[in-house]
């Protein structure tokens, strides 16, 4: 029989080949679900792989779907190196949206435009609040973050729901769950006129390279990732693993948050109960197809905007299901997965006796 | 003015326990994958390509039973695919599974297309013969889906399994520590898939009761989150099967008293009464997690971590 | 996740009136255009393509084409116009289009495309597509149930409510516990004008009905409208009406043995012996109408608001449960709306409180309706966070 055993050492070939394969599978199964579904199955792939990258505009847009993916996977990453397990970017995106939104409704029309940075601050504390709570909790009582976290994304989510219903609901909206259209002193400069592509994909590059160094050139980084890795060597070697906690915790919050934040102060315009479109759930998948890896994220983030854009094209050109978006983005991390795990070990026949 | 009358007063308890069963079915599956140590937050997926599965069949073949039991196959194929990955090439538990969140939503609504526009044949009513008849009682807990009942049984079964069975102290073993159980001789791989899967089932015959029994059609994304409940009501129920029931009853009275108080003119904001589950399994976790001893009875300890054996 | 689709109306109001707002809007529109070369490779494409081939139409739609409700009715307009005119149209759509910013991206790609007109089917899409529609002069944008409008950009809509008022009737004549049970979505003025013009209607047969109302927050979620359905059941309604897309609270009073009726589409089959008529809306007549501007060159902006007299709004599949002489009576309600000798909203209309909304022997006009915030007397309850 086959038995898997780890290798003695990864094989950085296969380090680089394993996402080529994953995608490769995943291209391999698009092609015979096209094929059953009686399409061409180049046109299908082109939808998914040409067309967003083919023109500026498309480009663009890329661009704009995958600054949150890139943003919020940037702090889980953090988190999951230092073995903790923040699956709540969701609530903390949604909340960091929910206090942008706060500062951003009450600009009048004499504001300047220093209140962007108000509006984005705000963002970043909002996630950075939800995660202190579940820092708190794992701090102080030992409550499992997993589980924290995600039932905080619902508390997060109805938090919105009831705001936009009640309290900050437009007084002119006709009872519709929303509130005001934000004036344009406080909307995420744009970078190109015509184009909805804002300053939003500068800080998320600086915020790449920015992690980047923390994680592979500063001490702290490489405190967090010992705790995470080995917490005894940690704490022989005196780091504290109540600091990486808290760090780590504070960090990917406050990046979820300030996606929500650009989310709002940008393309959404306003806070409606429809602001979490799934960015902080798709963003641990985005995570982890990046390898934890800041360069990687970005080309996962790319790759996983690219599903979702392709989902829309392929239907309006092609006329097939939009649920295809959600069988792609599956498929990708399943067979990614799969194949990282031959990184590490490896496949050997063992005769049985 | 209708108040609560002792009709309507039955009637809200018999809304009550249906609604609870589809969320404690799910729960009592998470709960056996739990208890043996892995978190699948694909629940939803699995629910969502179980109740396409289950109305198709039922749909094709005029059997009910028939759907169930395709609804049970399909989350549990589903889970398997999730354990292979999980337990045999330890990938990331939490990515796995909300990738299989992901793909079940899609592929459920991609093979649901052409059943959105089809209806279940007729079936009669299920009534216990006798008991149905009494007064309050009848109405409110005797006609019921016999799902309603086999769901109780479950949870007291498998309270019973895992406390004092054998096979129950093997699946706790391997959830508490797979190491020690690995060193005992039992085959913690294996073990773990078996209740993956059978959670899977679970999950799938919860997924078919609410597209076969609940509301019985086929939309898309008409689990509408009650997979996240289910995944909150272990935690809240400290992964004890016959606290899973009663939460789930609660659960579910708090979803219809919300509608019977707004039929009585009564206004809260329905989004407080909405995050309770929520905020209330939090409440829970950190009351049983800052005592030692309390997490050490309550909780799983190899919750979410893989397992290397000769490692 | 349970990101519940939420879609449409406002009313028309002063609508469209705002040709200020739309001149300075295309004043922008202008200068973006040069600088944008996509949107000018998208017009340039699109005048090419009208040159040659087909007519290309696209849709957005805000809910699954399965939906069995509001998207299903959208994509039978849809088909009605492929029918009407073969291979002079070529109709494509994109389905569960988020309101917001994903929309944006959607229509632009449809413009891009080469499509010559655009529908765009929930009221969450208006800014959206305001913004596209400044960039692309020459393609022509519809919206349904907004009230913003452009240059080339109109808005459309149903009187949904004269299908509610019909469907009243006979909720009326067929109710044992004068209770009847609404569950409701948003409680935006389309749905409140809908629960009123229901109350209206069974009233005008049964002066001692009572209407409940839930709010389940959501346009389309399954099982809440289940819950809710129940709950409605359970407090002693015998009826049962909804303005949520799914058939779910058919299935629901269904099982229960009550009644109930189909909202947007015909849902006939969803309940045997339950449903007692479907209210739906018929887009085809005005997508057709439509495709037929666009065609022959005779588009122009404006607001649309048909109903039974265009052919719009229908009640269908009357169950054979209804006896013959309600039946009558919802025959001439629907042949008054057609030839209008009936007005649904004539005085005296009373609010809940006892106040008198519309004076004795006065009609509401179309500005009322479309701001309506309170419940007429024999509805129960309040409306949530009416503050």
């Amino acid at each position: 029989m086959f038995k898997l055993e780890p290798r003695p050492a990864p094989s950085k070939a296969l380090m680089l080949a394993s996402p080529l394969i994953a995608l490769a599978i995943t291209v391999v199964v698009g092609v015979m679900l096209f094929a059953a579904l009686g399409k061409d199955p180049l046109a299908g792939l082109q939808m998914f792989f040409v067309e967003p990258l083919k023109t500026g505009y498309a480009l663009a847009e890329l661009s704009l779907k995958a600054t949150p993916l890139i943003l919020i996977a940037l702090g889980l990453a953090v988190c999951f190196r230092a073995n903790l397990w923040n699956i709540g970017a969701e609530g903390q995106f949604v909340l960091g949206a929910i206090c942008a939104g706060g500062v951003a409704m009450h600009a009048t029309p004499e504001t300047g435009r220093w209140i962007i940075g108000a509006v984005l601050l705000a963002g970043v504390l909002g996630g950075m609040l939800w995660a202190a709570i579940v820092a708190l909790l794992r701090d102080r009582f030992h409550a499992n973050e997993i589980l924290v976290s995600l039932m905080l994304v619902y508390v997060a989510e109805m938090l919105l729901s009831y705001l936009v219903y009640g309290p900050w609901k437009d007084p002119a909206g006709y009872n519709f769950p929303q509130t005001i259209t934000f004036l344009e002193a406080t909307r995420v400069p744009k970078l190109i006129t015509g184009f909805r592509m804002n300053i939003g994909m500068f800080i998320a590059l600086a915020a790449v390279a920015g992690f980047a160094i923390f994680l592979y050139r500063t001490y702290a980084g490489f405190q967090l990732q010992v705790g995470g890795l080995a917490p005894a060597a940690a704490r022989y070697a005196g780091f504290s693993s109540r600091r990486a906690l808290w760090t780590a915790l504070l960090l990917s919050g406050g990046m979820a948050g300030l996606a929500g934040a650009l989310d709002v102060a940008g393309p959404q315009g306003q806070l409606t109960p429809y602001v979490p479109l799934g960015y902080g759930f798709a963003a641990i998948i985005v995570a982890f197809v990046g390898r934890l890896n800041p360069i990687g994220i970005v080309f996962s983030a790319v790759l996983m905007s690219m599903f979702y854009i392709g989902g829309e094209l392929a239907q309006s050109r092609l006329g097939l299901p939009k649920a295809l978006t959600g069988v792609f983005q599956g498929l990708l991390l399943f067979a990614l997965l799969a194949c990282d795990t031959f990184i590490h070990q490896r496949l050997r026949w063992v005769s049985t006796k | 003015m209708t108040g609560l009358t002792p009709e309507s007063l039955a009637l809200l308890l018999a809304a009550t326990l249906n609604a609870g069963t589809v969320v404690a079915l799910a729960s009592l599956g998470l709960l056996i994958n739990e208890r043996a140590g892995v978190l699948n937050l694909g629940a939803e997926g699995m629910m969502l390509v179980a109740a396409i599965a289950g109305f198709a069949t039922g749909v094709n073949t005029g059997s009910d039973w028939l759907g169930f039991a395709a609804g049970a196959a399909a989350g549990a194929l589903m889970a398997g695919a999730f354990g292979a990955l999980v337990i045999w090439l330890n990938t990331n538990q939490y990515a796995t599974g909300l990738a299989l969140s992901l793909f079940g939503a899609g592929l459920s609504a991609f093979v649901g297309i052409s059943y959105t526009q089809q209806r279940l044949p007729e079936r009669p009513h299920f009534a216990i013969p006798g008991l149905a008849d009494l007064p309050f009682v009848g109405p409110a807990l005797f006609r019921q889906h016999p799902l309603v009942y086999i769901t109780i049984a479950l949870a007291i079964g498998l309270g019973w399994f895992l406390m004092r069975s054998r096979g129950g102290l093997v699946l706790r073993a391997v959830g508490e520590s797979p190491e020690s159980a690995h060193a005992l001789g039992y085959a913690v791989r294996p073990i773990r898939l078996l209740a993956v899967m059978t959670g899977g089932a679970l999950c799938g015959v919860a997924g078919a009761y609410i597209s076969l029994a609940y509301t019985p059609l086929w939309v898309e994304g008409m689990v509408a989150g009650k997979g996240w409940i289910a995944l909150a009501l272990t935690t809240f129920a400290t992964w004890r099967p016959g606290r899973v029931l009663l939460g789930a009853y609660l659960f579910g009275g708090v979803t219809m008293l919300q509608f019977q108080l707004q039929g009585q003119g009564v206004q809260i904001p329905s989004q407080f009464l909405t995050m309770l589950p929520y905020v209330a399994t939090i409440v829970v976790l950190v009351l049983i997690s800052r005592n030692p001893t309390w997490i050490r009875i309550n909780m799983p300890a190899s919750l979410g971590k893989p397992f290397h054996p000769g490692a | 996740m349970s990101s519940n689709l939420s879609k449409r109306s406002l009313l028309k109001l002063a609508g469209w009136a705002s040709l200020a707002a739309t001149a300075a809007l295309v004043g922008c529109g202008k200068k973006e255009e040069a600088a944008t070369p996509a949107a000018s490779e998208a017009s340039a494409a699109a005048s090419a393509a009208a040159a040659v081939g087909p007519l290309k139409i696209a849709f957005a739609y805000v809910g699954p084409v399965g939906d069995a409700g509001w998207t299903y009715a959208h994509d039978q307009g849809r088909l009605a116009i492929e029918k009407e005119f073969g291979d002079k149209v070529k109709t494509s759509f994109v389905e569960k289009v988020p309101e917001g910013p994903e929309a944006e991206r959607v229509i632009r790609d449809l413009v891009g495309q080469g499509n010559i007109l655009v529908f765009g089917t929930t009221f969450g899409y208006m800014e959206p597509m305001l913004k596209v529609a400044a960039d692309n002069p020459s393609v022509k944008f519809e919206h349904a149930t907004g009230f913003k409008t452009a240059p080339n950009m109109r808005t459309y809509d149903s009187r949904t409510y004269e299908g509610a008022y019909m469907a009243g009737v006979i909720a009326g004549s067929m109710t044992k516990s004068n209770t009847l049970g609404v569950v409701g979505s948003i409680p935006i003025p389309e749905v409140i004008r809908n629960i009123n013009a229901f109350t209206l209607g069974a009233q005008s047969v049964n002066p001692k009905v009572k209407t409940k109302v839930v709010w389940v927050n959501a346009w389309f979620d399954p099982p809440k409208e289940t819950e809710g359905a129940q709950s409605l059941l359970n407090q002693g309604a015998d009826v049962l009406f909804q303005n949520t897309d799914s058939a779910a609270v058919l299935q629901t009073a269904e099982k229960a043995g009550k009644y109930a009726f189909g909202w947007d589409s015909d849902m006939s089959k969803f309940g045997p012996k339950s449903h007692l008529a479907s209210a739906v809306i018929n887009w085809g007549p005005y997508y057709v109408k439509a495709t037929k501007d666009a065609l022959e060159g005779t588009w122009q902006t404006g607001g649309v608001w048909w109903g039974v007299k265009e052919g719009a709004i229908d009640l269908v599949s009357v169950s054979d449960a209804v006896p013959a002489e309600v039946k009558a009576k919802v025959d001439t309600v629907k042949a008054g709306l057609k030839d209008g000798s009936f007005a649904i909203w004539k005085g005296p209309i009373v609010a809940q409180d006892g106040k008198e909304m519309v004076a004795k022997d006065t009609v509401a006009d179309d500005k009322f309706l479309g701001g309506i915030n309170f419940y007429v007397k024999g509805v129960e309850g309040s409306i949530p966070s009416g503050k």
